[in-house]
């Protein structure tokens, strides 16, 4: 038997509960939050699973419409507050953005821990207000239904969604204080990885945007509780501000949502590609015009409010300029794979099927940024297929991408790539089954949040159910084999890949203060050609 | 089992076709640039299929020209989904003069529809076809949407305010009718239908459906039995300014601005009267904040609507 011991790392360097729950190791809070994010991903996932029955057939025959009502509310509050919005930030970004910058941490560990113990906070007043009668405002809130009609949670629920926004504050500031103040020397800004640039951009959306949600998420307690008026119009309010407030955050969180997911796109296409990035300056700084422009388009959610004519037209344009930057990023990773030396690994998998469902996504944004075609589909299932497929199609295939890509390097160990790509081809199958037949009963005319629907609309929802069974086993089956790997997996070694880039050079899994001595960075990353000379295009 | 398997929804209003035109264009272009991209991504993964492991890419490091002609072609593009989606919108939002109008009130969970002579209906809408209708829509509670997908228009209905929509209808036949806006337990139950008949079935319809007097007269009534007439007397000599023949016109208000005399204005001025007071008068109108409902405020701006733009001889 060999005795001899393994080398000190993360993971094994403190094995009491106090060593996990008090760490300060940025490694060690990205596996918390990555345990407690799947936890809500699965319950999200299962209110998503109910949704879907219970659309099989046109009558509201499963479950009643007040229970669907806060099925589609719990659903939408857990995925997009407890799920995206700190998915590939908080797990793999808090994973990887020290390292890959060659520091032993970020900037503020303590703070880091503090935005986990805060966000399970916000958590645990969500859960509560689900299992104490739900809420059933749908996850936009929208007064005054919130504050004045609705006999749900919605106090406590809005509480978990103010709470949690601090967690979000906290990490985007940890991270834009560690990419100024940590990186090794040499590392220049246009050296770092585009993984951190896409963080960075993320960042500033997270500190700029969240205190206006959470502002507004109290104000809806504000009105509930106290009977202030501010936007129900029987006190006195306006119920258009409502929407003003709520969007100027919630359209820029989809980029908070996204942004991460094309950075990781950005490594995954560079390393299974073994190949530097095609246009590096213009990934990274459509990042940053992703983020600034993204915070000028709310008012394409209030094209059928009652919005000024040309209030709807600034915000028309404004939105068409968002898809630019998305596009030179499509056309970028594309024309990376050109005379690359291509695998077809798992993550590679996950990023080609990026690349096209969030092609189709952002395409289908275009019909909803054109003033006279969104009328029509405003509110209906055109809407929840276009953002399923930036959502899951995008951040969620990146998501599960970038798990895939560094999983050796986060635990040590590989995954059987069999089952990881037959996995990812249920996912991809089941994901398309599921929300594509959405488009075509959306431009029907089937509305969204409907628990009974036109029978014409069945066999759509037929198939939307087929595809969301398939796709709900296409997600178990990663956790199977993730969980399994951690014991009987071959080991990693350092950099299984062949990639480039500081992750790879240290050993896997890390040492808890990540590298022996500080790195002296001479080059960007991902150049695998030998000996040849750092140029930016 | 499902015999029904449509893909584009009735063109059952004389704007449909402008939409799906728009909808068509649209389709064409993304379906390119999505199979492009897909084209592209499989060719090269396939062609640049990694040979042996120790292979790697080749330097590129990017192409000036490339990057500028996809930030270009794409910009050009989305202006022109742009500027021809808001020459749709234009022509959506503005009602033809001499639209048809009917009232419409969202409540949890019904649609009521007043029309101006009289006539009143839940969940239904009778219309005639080849005439433009326009819907003027407020809410009792919360916010709805009204949306009819074979005529291809919606708009939310929102509490404390008017919004508007239009169409032609140009088929007869009944269309859905949704409520888009989600407003609690029984949103999917918001439904009903539109009824579009020729003309002349709809003249029968309404002669069947009227009971007692137009809107106008029953907002008439109303300005007497709220003693309205008391203040806004025809003589020019009450407290309160004459309304004939002031709608659709500019009023000064006290302060030296000015607002039009619409549909906004009359249910602001009977909500909250002090909010815009004209030039000359005194603030001591009371609000009638609860004592009038969202139908009569329709048939009280039915009738000083009726009262024209022809001043009082």
């Amino acid at each position: 038997m060999d005795t001899t011991p393994a080398p000190l790392n993360y993971l094994n360097n403190g094995h009491t509960l106090g060593s996990w729950l008090l760490t300060k190791d940025h490694k060690r809070i990205a596996l918390l939050y990555l345990l407690s994010i799947t936890v809500f991903f699965f319950l999200g996932g299962f209110f998503a699973l109910m949704i879907r029955l219970e659309l099989l057939t046109p009558a509201a025959d499963l479950v009643e419409p007040d229970t669907y009502n806060k099925l589609f509310t719990m659903h939408g509050i857990i995925m997009v507050f407890f799920f995206l919005i700190p998915s590939i930030p908080a797990v793999l970004g808090n994973f990887l953005i020290p390292i890959m910058i060659g520091a032993k941490d970020l900037a503020f560990p303590r703070i880091n821990l503090l935005s986990w113990y805060i966000y399970v906070l916000g958590g645990l007043f969500t859960i509560v207000a689900a299992v104490t009668g739900g809420v059933d405002t749908g996850w936009t809130f929208y007064a005054p239904y919130s504050t004045s009609a609705s006999n749900s949670n919605v106090i406590l629920a809005g509480l978990g969604v103010f709470i949690t926004g601090f967690s979000s504050i906290l990490t985007g500031l940890n991270f834009i204080v560690t990419v100024h103040r940590m990186r090794a020397p040499g590392l220049t800004w246009f050296r770092l990885p585009l993984f951190v640039w896409a963080h960075y951009a993320t960042s500033l959306i997270m500190i700029l945007g969240t205190p206006v949600v959470a502002i507004t998420v109290l104000l809806v307690a504000v009105e509930r509780g106290l009977h202030l008026g501010i936007f129900d119009p029987a006190l006195g309010g306006d119920p258009i501000l409502f929407q003003h407030l709520f969007w100027f955050y919630s359209h820029p969180a989809v980029y908070i949502m996204i942004l991460p997911a094309m950075g990781v796109v950005s490594e995954l296409v560079q390393a299974f590609a073994r190949k530097n990035i095609f246009g590096y300056a213009f990934i990274a700084f459509s990042s940053l015009a992703i983020a600034v422009i993204g915070f000028l388009v709310w008012g394409h959610h209030l094209f059928v409010s009652g919005q000024s004519t040309y209030a709807g037209l600034v915000f028309s344009i404004i939105s068409m300029f968002v898809a630019i930057p998305s596009a030179v990023k499509v056309f970028n990773w594309t024309a990376t794979l050109y005379k690359g030396s291509v695998s077809w690994d798992s993550p590679m998998l996950y990023a080609f099927g990026f690349i096209g469902l969030f092609t189709i996504g952002g395409l289908t944004g275009l019909f909803l940024a054109t003033l006279g075609m969104d009328i029509h589909m405003h509110d209906t299932y055109f809407i929840i297929a276009h953002f399923h497929y930036v959502m899951v199609g995008g951040a969620i295939f990146g998501y599960l991408g970038g798990l895939h890509y560094w999983w050796p390097k986060i635990t040590g160990r590989m995954y059987p790539e069999g089952w990881a790509k037959f996995a990812c081809l249920n996912i991809f199958v089941g994901f398309n089954l599921t929300f594509f037949p959405q488009f075509i009963v959306g431009y029907l005319g089937m509305p969204r949040r409907y628990a009974m629907y036109a029978p014409e609309f069945q066999v759509y929802n037929v198939l939307s159910t087929a595809g969301a069974t398939i796709l709900g086993i296409g997600y178990l089956i990663p956790m199977i084999y993730f969980v399994w790997s951690l014991k009987h997996a071959p080991l990693a070694g350092p950099n299984p890949w062949g990639a480039r880039g500081l992750e790879w050079e240290i050993p896997s899994p890390p040492p808890t203060e990540n590298f022996a001595a500080t790195p002296i960075v001479t080059a960007g990353t991902h150049q695998y050609a030998p000996s040849h000379e750092v140029g930016i295009v | 089992m499902f015999t029904n398997f449509p893909f584009f929804p009735q063109q059952a209003s004389e704007q449909a076709a402008t939409i799906d035109a728009l909808y068509f264009f649209l389709l064409a272009v993304t379906a390119f640039f999505a199979a492009l991209i897909a084209i592209l991504v499989a060719v090269f993964a396939t062609k640049f299929h990694r040979k042996h492991d120790d292979e790697v890419g080749e330097v590129i490091h990017g192409s000036l020209a490339l990057e500028l002609l996809w930030t270009i072609i794409p910009l050009g593009i989305t202006m022109v989904m742009f500027v021809w989606g808001a020459q749709v919108f234009f022509h959506m939002t503005r009602a033809p003069k001499g639209a048809m109008e009917i009232y419409v009130v969202g409540k949890q969970w019904m649609w009521k529809a007043q029309h101006t002579d009289g006539a009143r209906e839940i969940n239904e809408l009778h219309v005639p076809v080849g005439r433009p209708v326009k819907l003027i829509m407020g809410s009792e509670d919360v916010i709805h949407s009204f949306f009819i997908p074979d005529f291809r228009v919606k708009a939310d209905v929102v509490p404390g305010r008017y919004n508007h929509l239009w169409f032609t209808a140009s088929k007869p036949g009944k269309y859905h009718i949704f409520c888009t806006q989600y407003c609690g337990t029984k949103h999917s139950g918001m439904i009903g239908w539109v009824t579009a008949m020729v003309p002349a079935d709809y003249q029968t319809w309404l002669s069947g459906g009227s009971s007692g007097g137009t809107m106008a007269e029953a907002g008439a009534k109303l300005f007497t039995d709220l003693a309205c007439i008391t203040c806004h007397v025809e003589n020019g000599q009450g407290r309160g300014p004459v309304l004939r023949g002031s709608y659709g016109k500019q009023v000064l208000l006290e302060g030296g601005q000015t607002t039009t005399f619409d549909d906004a204005y009359i249910r602001e001025s009977i909500l909250n009267p002090h909010a815009k007071v004209v030039a000359g008068f005194q603030p001591i109108m009371p609000t009638f904040q609860g004592l009038v409902t969202e139908e009569q405020l329709l048939q009280l701006i039915a009738y000083v609507k009726s009262l024209g733009a022809t001043p009082a001889k």
